[in-house]
């Protein structure tokens, strides 16, 4: 029992780390309609940054906010030479145009700071277990993710339903033409949110460094996960990037720890560790195929066209 | 008289003439390993030309082509691994399954447009990698050596370097033909047709629904003969040949080389290639001019290597 | 014409004919990992390669040697494709390298399809001790199951009862596991393969064990995995509870990051840093002095033992390495001084050898080492001998 606890922390936690990357993502497609497949370089160089800032400053906290402020940076500065020429266009030159940005993003980081990844080790007041039920002990490190995440979350979703901001990104996702009509600043409003969306990838980047890794490449592979996400919830729509980041971190780490499990009733041991991760990877690309067929607008969404 | 000298059509012809003599320079200079090269080169152009048909032509960005590479490889590695070696056995199998699975999510996937057509033909070649790579007995993420290649009738020897890079010159020749009388077809041109738009074409009475899905099973059969010869040239199959930035790499080759053009996947296949190739040389960071790269080309030369010879043209008076 | 020209290629291609028996130079590929977490190792391996060609004068049988190395991006499909590459494009002699099992097993057939002597370093996948053995492929290594089967008898030794398996599910992860399960006499309570090398979370496994409460828990997880599975191991609460027993998990590379955490957590190792032999003093002192603030680990020492096999080779036979049987022949005398000792092949030429106990202790300087402990078993033959046909 304790275990299926753990699980369900180790899912949550897992689902909020995707959260932040594809909320991100949905905000960009959604108000600038622009596909962009360079955000899991955001959330490469984020861990990058953290990585490389901790171990100058000598501090964790330190670090993790700089490499967010730094991210920001990156993310706006991006936005401004490049994605500016992008909107308007086929989604497939975004693609094509964001593919060579991953290229070049993974090239530049190997240029500044070698081939061999980075580490970020943990301050000991985090490399530690909390007891969190009686007979559960849960890293103190991962629920310091999940605290953070949901606290995240939360602003969002304030800035998104209380601000005047966010009232535009809202108004952005649903209806483009019509805020551009009403006289805001596209350009600035624009800037802001890929900045806001690198911030968060950049987040997520920079809080999984010391448990999993920083190294090259290490975007493409969240990266489409993140895009599964964004489909599933409903393009533009934050709350429905956050009902499918649960539900996909869930079906991931519950998967992966049962299935192995499951299908070692019938196979042998070797078969079932080779089977069940991919089983469960199935899983959510099925989930994502059924949605698009049954209901392609997502979950949520957040278009009124 | 009065001929136009196309810069296009010289460099083809240049370009074609080159591949057929190869061999004959390797045998010459006894550099092998420009075999080698160029026979990949020529397999990846034969996936490039079944992509350009449904990208370059048909409009329809499908970003999980690369699964097709895996499925006709692994047709061959999982059949030569339990023993059957026979090409006659295995080759068929490879296209059959290619075509199946095109089948299969091409009806799905068509019925969806736009990024979503891209986000659904991703996923299902994610499906197939994960199925590939869950797969114990044929290695997982490990991979699959493959012992011996397609067996067919002696003389014909795939271990033959020469022979080998004889053959799949030879295919590619015949699909770059073949996809040039479909698009040339009423057929292709409705396709090409529901490209610009679609409404107009079904108001006309066109079915394009079938039409585009006829494409699309083309060209994922095309995709996996390229894919089993693949796997005989490497001796060797692994999921990562189906890994979605495989498939990003396809469409770089077709949109630099100029899509929706006869011999833009050729000129795609080899730029890229060989680039590598000759770049990697110079500097272990040539990645990062790659990357730029296709953004200018994406923003400036949108037809790419075709295109930009294409504007090349000199009118000659012969009298 | 046509019949020219053939003739033309023909009379050219007698007049290259075969590679001439003298050779001007030794050309050595050596295919590693030089990028990713696991860069440490291929940096570890190329430097102690290139300390032991310093040692030599750069020279083998009076010939200079060139070496290119090729980085195979810890990918099967990869470290292929460079394998090709260094033996089509650059014809080397001899192939070195090869840290983990997939590669060398995706690599192999070229190797010996091209009749090109590959010297793993490190890789000891079961296929090439066993049913795909063959005259081309040495190891100065080991073959994977042999180290865990050293730990199994030691963790007989211990009285250790029932026991909780976790490794890596790749070639070599397999093997380990398999090794373990082999020589224990206890009761195997539970076994786990985690994702290679995506999975760094441990959590679920070591929950798992948790729940089984055995005496001991045996664990394979090489480079950084290692780091995040000690890491991991102390944050569940179990360090302290239940005893570790390893394999390739703590080396002189991943010490360093874990510390504490490591102390008093054995592994067994067929090179340990501290061997008194002549040849493995110089090889510690000079890679201190070469490479400040570093230390050599077994993965460096195999591939010093490895240059120092293709340079007796290369001597025995004067050069003439076109006569395949007798490089062959030079290569199984491994007429060489290796750091480990006494150094013997066995027929399917993986060496027979000692292995010992090691175990991470915090010297008087501060600085975390590895002593040795005593020695588990001698000359030991891999279990797969009797699997090759080479007799």
């Amino acid at each position: 029992m304790t275990l299926f606890i753990e699980q369900c922390l180790n899912g949550l936690q897992f689902g909020l780390l995707l959260f932040l990357l594809a909320a991100g993502l949905t905000l960009v497609f959604g108000i600038m309609d622009l596909v962009n497949l360079a955000h899991g370089s955001l959330y490469m160089l984020g861990a990058y940054f953290a990585a490389t800032f901790a171990a100058w400053t000598g501090s964790f906290v330190l670090g993790a906010v700089l490499a967010l402020a730094a991210t920001l940076l990156v993310g706006m500065a991006v936005e401004v030479i490049a994605m500016r020429r992008l909107y308007g266009r086929d989604h497939l030159d975004h693609v094509l145009a964001t593919f060579g940005l991953i290229l070049f993003f993974d090239e530049l980081v190997r240029l500044i700071w070698g081939a061999g990844g980075m580490s970020l080790p943990l301050p000991s007041w985090l490399n530690t277990s909390v007891r969190i039920l009686p007979g559960v002990d849960y890293s103190a490190y991962k629920l310091s993710i999940i605290v953070v995440s949901l606290a995240v979350a939360a602003f969002l979703y304030v800035l998104v339903m209380r601000t005047r901001l966010g009232m535009l990104i809202r108004a952005g996702a649903s209806n483009r033409e019509m805020i551009g009509a009403l006289g805001v600043n596209i350009k600035l409003l624009f800037t802001l949110v890929f900045g806001l969306g690198a911030a968060l990838a950049g987040l997520a980047g920079l809080m999984q460094a010391p448990i999993l890794t920083v190294q090259i490449g290490m975007g493409e592979n969240i990266l489409i996960l993140a895009f599964v996400i964004t489909v599933i919830g409903g393009i533009g729509s934050i709350r429905g990037a956050f009902v499918a980041a649960i539900l996909v971190g869930f079906i991931d780490t519950l998967g992966r720890a049962y299935f192995t499990d499951l299908l070692r009733l019938a196979f042998t041991k070797e078969t079932a560790a080779t089977a069940a991760p991919a089983l469960s990877s199935m899983l959510i690309y099925l989930l994502m195929a059924i949605v698009l067929v049954i209901r392609p607008e997502g979950l949520f969404p957040a278009s009124s066209k | 008289m009065t001929w136009t000298l196309n810069l296009r059509a010289v460099v083809v012809i240049l370009l074609l003439l080159a591949l057929v003599l190869l061999p004959v320079y390797v045998e010459l200079t006894g550099s092998r390993f420009l075999l080698t090269l160029f026979t990949r080169i020529v397999i990846l152009a034969l996936a490039a030309v079944s992509l350009n048909l449904i990208l370059g032509y048909g409009g329809m960005m499908s970003f999980g082509h690369a699964a097709y590479l895996g499925i006709g490889g692994y047709s061959v590695g999982i059949l030569a691994y339990e023993g059957v070696t026979s090409g006659f056995v295995q080759w068929p199998v490879a296209l059959l399954v290619s075509a199946l699975f095109a089948l299969v999510i091409g009806a799905l996937s068509l019925r969806t447009r736009g990024v979503y057509f891209i986000m659904i033909t991703l996923a299902f070649a994610q499906m197939a990698y994960y199925i590939v790579a869950g797969l114990a007995r044929y290695g997982g993420d490990d991979g699959l050596t493959i012992e011996k290649r397609s067996q067919f009738f002696p003389p014909l020897n795939l271990s033959n370097k020469m022979q080998f890079y004889y053959l799949c010159l030879a295919l590619l020749f015949a699909s770059i033909y073949l996809v040039w009388r479909i698009v040339n077809s009423r057929f292709g041109l409705a396709v090409q047709g529901a490209r610009s738009n679609d409404t107009r074409m079904r108001a006309i009475g066109f079915p394009t629904y079938r039409y585009k899905l006829t494409c699309f099973v083309i060209a994922g059969t095309l995709c996996g003969l390229s894919g089993a010869l693949l796997a005989n040239h490497t001796d060797f199959v692994s999921p990562a040949m189906m890994y979605w930035t495989r498939s990003g790499d396809l469409i770089i080759m077709v949109v630099l080389g100029g899509m929706g053009s006869t011999f833009g996947p050729l000129f795609g296949a080899v730029a890229l290639l060989v680039l590598e190739e000759v770049l990697s040389g110079i500097t272990e960071y040539w990645q990062i001019i790659l990357g730029p790269l296709l953004l200018l080309v994406v923003l400036f030369a949108r037809g790419g290597i075709d295109g930009l010879l294409g504007k090349v043209r000199q009118k000659v008076h012969h009298d | 014409m046509r019949n020219a020209l053939l003739a033309a290629s023909a009379a050219l291609l007698l007049a290259a004919g075969p590679a001439s028996a003298q050779q001007k130079s030794i050309k050595i590929g050596f295919i590693s990992t030089f990028s990713g977490p696991v860069a440490v190792i291929g940096n570890d391996m190329r430097n102690s390669f290139e300390l032991a060609l310093d040692h030599m004068g750069r020279k083998m049988g009076g010939l200079p040697v060139e070496v290119i190395y090729e980085d195979d991006g810890f990918k099967p499909e990869v470290g292929k494709q460079k394998t090709d590459k260094l033996i089509e494009s650059d014809k080397v002699d001899f192939i070195v390298g090869y840290i983990w099992s997939n590669v060398l097993l995706a690599s192999m057939k070229s190797a010996v399809d091209s009749k090109t002597f590959l010297i793993t370093a490190n890789a000891g996948p079961h296929q090439i001790a066993g049913e795909q053995c063959s005259p081309y492929i040495f190891s100065t290594s080991w073959q994977n199951d042999q180290t865990p089967q050293a730990m199994g008898h030691y963790m007989n030794q211990k009285g250790v009862k029932t026991a909780f398996l976790i490794g890596p599910n790749y070639a070599a992860g397999k093997d380990m596991l398999g090794g373990v399960a082999s020589t224990f006499k206890g009761k195997i309570v539970g076994q786990e393969l985690t994702k290679w090398p995506d999975q760094l979370d441990f959590s679920a496994e070591l929950a798992k064990a948790k729940a089984e409460k055995p005496d001991a828990i045996f664990v394979f997880y090489p480079g950084k995995a290692g780091v995040q599975f000690l890491t991991q191991y102390a944050q569940s609460g179990l360090k302290g509870q239940i005893p570790l027993y390893t394999a390739f998990t703590i080396d002189e590379l991943s010490l360093p990051l874990q510390k504490d955490l490591a102390l008093g957590v054995p592994g067994a190792q067929q090179w340990v840093n501290d061997l008194p032999n002549e040849a493995n003093k110089k090889f510690v002192a000079d890679y201190i002095k070469k490479y400040p603030g570093l230390r050599p680990s077994f993965y460096g020492a195999q591939s010093y033992d490895a240059a120092n096999l293709v340079a007796s080779a290369v001597a025995a036979t004067k050069g003439n390495l076109s006569d395949k049987v007798a490089v062959q022949k030079a290569l199984e005398k491994a007429n060489f001084k290796s750091v480990r000792g006494n150094f013997k092949f066995n027929t399917n030429h993986i060496p027979i050898q000692n292995f010992y106990l090691q175990e991470p202790v915090k010297d008087q300087d501060g600085n975390y080492v590895l002593k040795t402990v005593a020695t588990i078993v001698e000359d030991n033959q891999d279990r797969f001998v009797t699997q090759c046909h080479m007799k």
